[in-house]
């Protein structure tokens, strides 16, 4: 079977015509650790719903033969005062190879342990998720993740409000993801986090102000340009020709 | 005594008989129903859709008089068109799912009122509203009991899929592109038991029965399936008890039936593990 394909052709992602992501080309090769860093409002959490196919595109388009992907958004739906065990939740994970009538065999079981071991979080498993710190939590939907078992993993903002410990715990999580060979795509704000764990960025600010290596991409030039990007809309702006 | 309190009734009326079973059957199926509106926050949803279905029985009283058939269908359409025109709203639209029923409730509540009134017929909106529990023939309670049987069936089947409608809309979104089918398939059954519960119970009360042995059974557990499995007796528990006490101090079935679910609601609220009395006397916190 051919490697499957994420690229982006001239991509324009936006709301109410405004673009958040503007011009986007490339093309990510499986199993790339990509780092996705930029200001707020630069267009990172967009380009990921884009991917997840939450946002249909303003313009241009993305191309994915990716079977099934996980997405982990930054603020998800999870009503956190549903009355579900810490089990259950991991469990459904399983939702997208099992569908919604599907059987779950012993060994899935099995694996839902040892993912909620993984976490560090053995011994919470009948644990109401109500019960359960944001780092907890967050741990957790990495759990769930793993159950996904997705060959593309997108994370938006995975350690936001997260302690040392865990983040370094759940970044052992990504590197083994990266091991197995997955393609993951991380939304980050600590370049330094970046710089020792990454080994691709792409730096984003609306439009995309570079793309490769992390070392080439975080320099002090265009982290200074990105910094400068207007985040307010230009109410009156004018429809945009550039070229494809 | 004992025998006088509890089974004569229903030893020697047939009509108490039916109405026992008619209760038991809508409560089986409209309390689970009710969990999951509650878990939903969609505990006055019940409301608002029964207040929609009632303009669609009372046509179908004008036009075919108190026939099962042409309530049962009048209350059908105006049910499925309101939640289907709502759902349809709320998933294309900025406004959110309450206000989008809200909207068409209120239309047809009007225009059902206005179409009574123009009419100048001499419907008992009053049984409507209220039910006849005590006067279920048979077609009425077949009509019972199959909607309560599909409505479990359906609510096996599908139990992963409604749960996690429920729990995280936005990730059964990724996992499956059938997330919509569960949601509303999920409001078929609740148009479904209400319109099967208003010949019992009215449309109004019909919503007792399924709301508030749900609320009680939140306050007693944290787990959904536990919360189905104690709603459904404590459900069953009230449509006894009401009927048995209506029959001693003479009075309406239907009412004495969500009082007595009442009763057990705030005896929960009370008195439950997540209840007010925990809250103001709470035991010594744990070690950690």
């Amino acid at each position: 079977m051919a490697d499957p394909i994420l690229a982006f052709e001239d991509l324009t992602l936006g709301y109410d015509r405004h673009p958040a992501v503007h011009h986007l080309d490339g093309r990510i090769e499986p199993g790339t650790l990509l780092a996705i860093v930029g200001p707020n409002g630069g267009g990172k959490s967009t380009l990921l719903k884009g991917i997840a196919g939450r946002l249909a595109p303003l313009a241009g388009r993305i191309v994915n033969t990716f079977p099934h992907m996980a997405y982990m958004p930054q603020v998800g739906d999870l009503s956190r005062d549903f009355p579900v065990t810490v089990f259950d939740l991991a469990l459904t994970g399983l939702c997208g190879r099992r569908g919604m009538f599907g059987r779950i065999s012993r060994s899935e079981r099995d694996r839902a342990v040892e993912a909620i071991g993984l976490v560090g979080l053995s011994g919470f498993e009948q644990r109401s998720i109500r019960t359960l710190s944001g780092g907890q939590l967050q741990r957790l939907l990495f759990a769930r993740l793993m159950l996904q078992d997705a060959p593309l993993i997108l994370l938006d903002e995975p350690f936001t409000a997260i302690d040392q410990r865990t983040i370094d715990d759940l970044l052992e999580i990504v590197a083994r993801w990266h091991g197995e060979g997955r393609t993951i795509l991380a939304v980050l704000h600590d370049l330094e986090l970046v710089r020792r764990h990454f080994p691709e960025t792409l730096l984003l600010a609306r439009d995309p102000l570079g793309w490769g290596p992390t070392a080439a991409v975080l320099t002090q030039d265009r982290l200074e340009t990105a910094r400068q990007m207007a985040e307010a809309f230009d109410r009156s702006a004018a429809e945009c020709h550039r070229a494809a | 005594m004992l025998y006088d309190l509890l089974l004569a009734p229903f030893v020697e009326f047939p009509f108490m008989r039916r109405a026992l079973v008619g209760g038991l059957a809508i409560s089986l199926a409209a309390a689970p129903i009710g969990v999951f509106l509650m878990l939903r926050r969609m505990s006055l949803i019940g409301d608002a859709m029964a207040h929609a279905i009632l303009p669609g029985a009372a046509l179908g009283f004008l036009i075919g008089g108190l026939s099962l058939g042409m309530m049962t269908l009048g209350g059908l359409i105006a049910g499925f068109g309101v939640a289907i025109a709502s759902g349809f709203v709320s998933r294309t639209t900025l406004v959110k799912e309450d206000m989008a029923l809200a909207a068409f409730y209120l239309v047809s509540l009007a225009l059902g009122v206005t179409l009574i009134s123009a009419s100048r017929s001499n419907l008992d909106l009053l049984a409507l509203l209220f039910g006849s529990i005590l006067a279920l023939d048979d077609p009425t309670l077949v009509l019972i009991v199959s909607v309560a049987s599909a409505t479990l069936i359906a609510l096996a089947v599908g139990y992963r899929g409604v749960v996690m409608e429920c729990l995280d809309p936005g990730f059964a979104a990724g996992v499956t592109r059938f997330g919509w089918v569960f949601h509303f398939g999920f409001l078929t059954f609740v148009v479904l038991n209400l319109v099967a519960g208003f010949h019992a119970l009215g449309t109004l009360l019909v919503v007792g029965i399924m709301m508030l042995p749900a609320g009680s059974a939140r306050l007693w557990t944290d787990d959904v399936s536990a919360m189905i499995a104690i709603a459904i007796p404590l459900a069953m528990v009230a449509n006894l008890v009401g009927l048995l006490g209506s029959y001693h101090l003479g009075m309406a079935s239907g009412p004495a039936i969500i009082l007595v679910a009442g009763l057990i609601y705030g005896a929960s609220l009370a008195l439950g593990p997540h209840g007010i009395v925990r809250r103001y006397f709470p035991r010594r916190h744990l070690e950690a």
